[in-house]
């Protein structure tokens, strides 16, 4: 199972600010092709991590190897450059602005010479369409449509074309879920199957383990900063895997509950509203 | 062939301002602010019209008030496109016309060095804003409200040491009063500044690559940051453009008048954010365009300074201002909603 070479990998990695330590001696390996769920409740030091492997923080110890090869990174810039994208829960777009404009940020392809180069409008929604369409998105047809317009997972799966269309290798998506309803995370998971399905590395941060059982290949659950569990998929059963996340017992039971609920409710979570 | 070259036509075309599609006219921030100001005219028309509102001296009139505020405007919406804001306008104005009436009036410098001096003044009082605004994360509004209080003051303190008077006197050479302030057909040449500007802020903002920056910066700027661009450095040249063109409509003031007062032109700061405003710029960033602050403009000029040539009373010049701006930022509201929820593939949804 672990014969595909590692992308990216943390060796003992450690992260404080100040006298404040957040991470404590992180290992992990994310692998082409291969889903990498990392679990944790909130404040488990996750967002933390992510800014670690995105290049905006660095390790106060140990080292971040790419490719095999030790690196430090200047700034997200840098990560960015050498294939590391990252799709925040909001999927980091701008609603009002075209879908086209959107996909392009910061790269945005031109036509004319000098002073006088404009954006390519006709080329960036073109481009745009086809690869929101290559995802399974079929819905978005225009790209001259203002993202406000769209949906919540249409947004994910806008912002992770655009990251595997500019050669992401490593793609971390940052509670592409958390957000949505469950239709939304449907589409989203697909999509991640889809990146994955072309040979990207895949950091899904969630915590929600239905989600993460459906597209992982590879789990680690952070708890206060340390990885409490590493495992591959099928070695761990979703009750152990809520447990673990809480640390504690309670949320079995819970879990049981909840899960003979939606048995007899047709598989729907209880909701307190309707929406 | 000809059907190539035809299709190359319409590819070419088809981007320019407006389009003529009712899908790009909705989406587009300016549709409001063109309503708007035509429901403005018409009824300034209808009520003007034996008051030669309709002449050309009375487009002149207004055209003339609106290309002072336009030339400011502009940049000002870029800022809050960005989102930011800049008020220190109203003393940047000011001091940029003391500042080439002293030093080319006063102490008789060259014209060039005079006008070189007065926006280098400006450029600094920008990227003073700018790199406060940036470095700090204190809000704007904040930081250009001290900028045009110590600006202001500045002004008043540096006229009274150097030329113990608060006005000064400036008589220019003739290039420079066909460059700056003279006038052409009625128009002063402030509007010929003006026009000139909007082509090119408007190939800035809706056609060049930095256009688009402007936008991502206001819309989301955690996310700009992210996608490589450089928020800051980009906050600091706009603050840096807007100081720049206030200073130039400053020169073309003093060049024209042949004078110059230092008191704070505090009207300034609120023309700027009603032309944007009521242009459909967003207060919060992220959407607006250049021909919609144009549109803004020439709305408030023909309220301010049109009506001396209606039968409408001019003391309700500040209430229909007061109006418009009101419904103006309730409509923008709605045009957003418009502009998000429209798609040209109507069918599909």
């Amino acid at each position: 199972m672990s014969d595909k070479k590692p992308v990216l990998e943390l060796r003992k990695v450690d992260k404080s600010f100040g006298p404040i330590d957040v991470l404590h001696e992180i290992s992990l390996k994310v692998r082409e092709g291969e889903v990498l769920c990392l679990l944790g409740d909130n404040g488990a030091g996750k967002s933390t991590l992510i800014k670690t492997l995105a290049g905006v923080h660095k390790p106060t110890r140990g080292e971040i190897l790419m490719d095999g090869e030790p690196i430090t990174f200047s700034g997200p810039r840098e990560a960015q450059g050498r294939g590391i994208a990252t799709v925040h829960q909001f999927g980091g777009t701008y609603p009002l602005m075209s879908v086209g404009r959107n996909f392009f940020m910061g790269m945005e392809p031109t036509k004319g010479f000098g002073p006088f180069r404009v954006f390519d409008r006709e080329k960036a929604n073109r481009i745009a369409v086809e690869e929101v369409q290559k995802m399974g998105i079929t819905r978005i047809t225009d790209g001259d449509r203002l993202v406000g317009g769209l949906s919540g997972g249409e947004r994910q799966s806008l912002a992770i074309a655009r990251a595997v269309y500019f050669g992401a290798r490593v793609l971390i998506l940052d509670e592409p879920t958390a957000a949505l309803g469950v239709k939304q995370a449907t589409h989203v998971l697909r999509i991640v199957n889809e990146a994955k399905r072309r040979g990207l590395a895949v950091v899904f941060i969630t915590h929600q383990v239905m989600h993460a059982l459906a597209v992982g290949d590879h789990f680690a659950v952070l708890i206060r900063g340390a990885i409490a569990a590493d495992f591959r998929k099928g070695e761990k059963s979703r009750e152990e895997i809520t447990d673990l996340m809480a640390g504690g017992e309670d949320m079995a039971s819970l879990e049981a509950q909840l899960e003979t609920y939606m048995d007899d409710h047709e598989g729907h979570p209880p909701q307190l509203s309707t929406s | 062939m000809s059907e190539s070259i035809t299709q190359q036509k319409t590819d070419e075309t088809a981007p320019t301002s407006g389009g003529f599609s009712f899908g790009e006219l909705i989406r587009s921030p300016a549709a409001g602010a063109f309503f708007g100001m035509i429901i403005v005219f018409l009824i300034f028309s209808l009520f003007g019209f034996q008051r030669n509102f309709l002449s050309v001296g009375g487009l002149a009139n207004w055209m003339n008030f609106a290309s002072t505020v336009g030339i400011i405007a502009i940049p000002v919406a870029f800022l809050m496109i960005a989102g930011e804001l800049d008020i220190s306008t109203g003393a940047v104005l000011p001091a940029s016309a003391m500042m080439l009436g002293i030093t080319s009036g006063h102490y008789e410098l060259p014209m060039w060095l005079g006008i070189t001096m007065t926006l280098l003044m400006a450029a600094g009082v920008g990227l003073i804003n700018g790199l406060l605004v940036t470095r700090t994360q204190v809000p704007s509004f904040i930081v250009t409200l001290a900028t045009l209080f110590a600006v202001g003051g500045l002004t008043l303190a540096l006229s009274d040491a150097l030329i113990n008077n608060t006005n000064v006197s400036l008589y220019s050479p003739d290039w420079a009063k066909a460059i700056f302030g003279t006038r052409y057909f009625g128009f002063r040449t402030s509007v010929f500044w003006w026009l000139a500007l909007i082509v090119v802020f408007f190939f800035f903002l809706h056609r060049s690559p930095w256009g688009n920056w402007v936008f991502a910066v206001g819309g989301d700027a955690e996310s700009a940051r992210n996608a490589g661009i450089p928020v800051n450095r980009l906050k600091i040249w706009l603050f840096i453009l807007c100081s720049v063109c206030t200073a130039l409509a400053g020169i073309c003031q003093v060049v024209q008048f042949n004078s110059a007062q230092s008191a704070t032109f505090f009207n300034m700061i609120f023309f700027t954010i009603i032309a944007s405003v009521v242009g459909g710029v967003l207060l919060n960033g992220g959407f607006g365009s250049v021909v919609g602050v144009v549109f803004g403009t020439m709305t408030l000029g023909i309220v301010q300074q049109g009506i001396n040539y209606t039968e409408i009373d001019r003391n309700l010049s500040l209430l229909i201002i007061g109006v418009m701006l009101l419904i103006a930022v309730l409509m923008n509201g709605t045009f957003q909603k418009l502009a998000t929820s429209w798609s040209t593939k109507k069918d599909k949804g």
